[in-house]
């Protein structure tokens, strides 16, 4: 089940064998690397941290008040609790390079 | 967290050395830099997802001077945290509210 291409996009076993590829150390171990790497990032969010990653983007954490919302669709009243909501803001870097490229793709669904 | 200190906790769980781990979490994140800048989208389960959003060319204004400025299209990436993820951030905060 390894190498699955589903319609260019990339999963995270396409990361695991470019770690495994760049790195000298057996499969297992890359995915293992891997799957540590983004427990670690998920585990600082879980504890309301936020994370930073330098040249690729920060994970921020939000916290949200209260408000009012409507059912759009039956135009009942409803509470939102307060909530804690994460945002991903890309670094001028990466931002960078989603827009040097040239490629005139319109594929949007 | 920083970079340097994601590496250093990933480094204290493996058998790698710091360097070493320095390289993987270099690798990881410019895989996903390369396929977002090739309008590729990615997916990692229990994680989220990454893609790109187009944004369309629009004439802005400078707030102060009220000039108008063409601001171009350009492609944004765009995160969303899976279910998982989502909530998880949100359960610290439940944990810590009082219901009022």
């Amino acid at each position: 089940m390894n190498k699955v291409d589903l319609n260019g996009t990339l999963v995270k076993a396409d990361i695991v064998d470019q770690v495994y590829e760049k790195v000298g150390f057996t499969r297992q171990e890359a995915v293992q690397a891997v799957e540590i790497l983004f427990d670690e990032i998920k585990s600082e969010l879980a504890h309301g941290n936020n994370v930073r990653i330098s040249r690729f983007a920060s994970f921020i954490l939000r916290e949200k008040k209260a408000r009012n919302a409507r059912n759009p669709k039956t135009g009942e009243t409803i509470r939102i609790r307060p909530r804690t909501v994460l945002t991903f803001k890309p670094s001028k870097q990466l931002l960078d390079s989603t827009n040097q490229s040239s490629c005139d793709d319109n594929s949007d669904s | 967290m920083t970079k340097a200190e994601l590496v250093e906790r990933v480094a204290n769980q493996i058998n790698l050395t710091k360097k070493q781990t320095e390289v993987v979490v270099n690798t990881v994140f410019s895989s996903i830099t390369e396929s977002l800048a090739e309008g590729k989208k990615v997916e990692l389960r229990g994680f989220g997802s990454f893609r790109i959003r187009q944004r369309n060319a629009r004439v802005g204004r400078n707030p102060k001077s009220g000039q108008k400025v063409e601001v171009p299209s350009k492609k944004v990436p765009f995160f969303k945290a899976g279910k998982e993820l989502r909530e998880l951030v949100d359960k610290h905060e439940k944990a810590q509210e009082v219901e009022s």
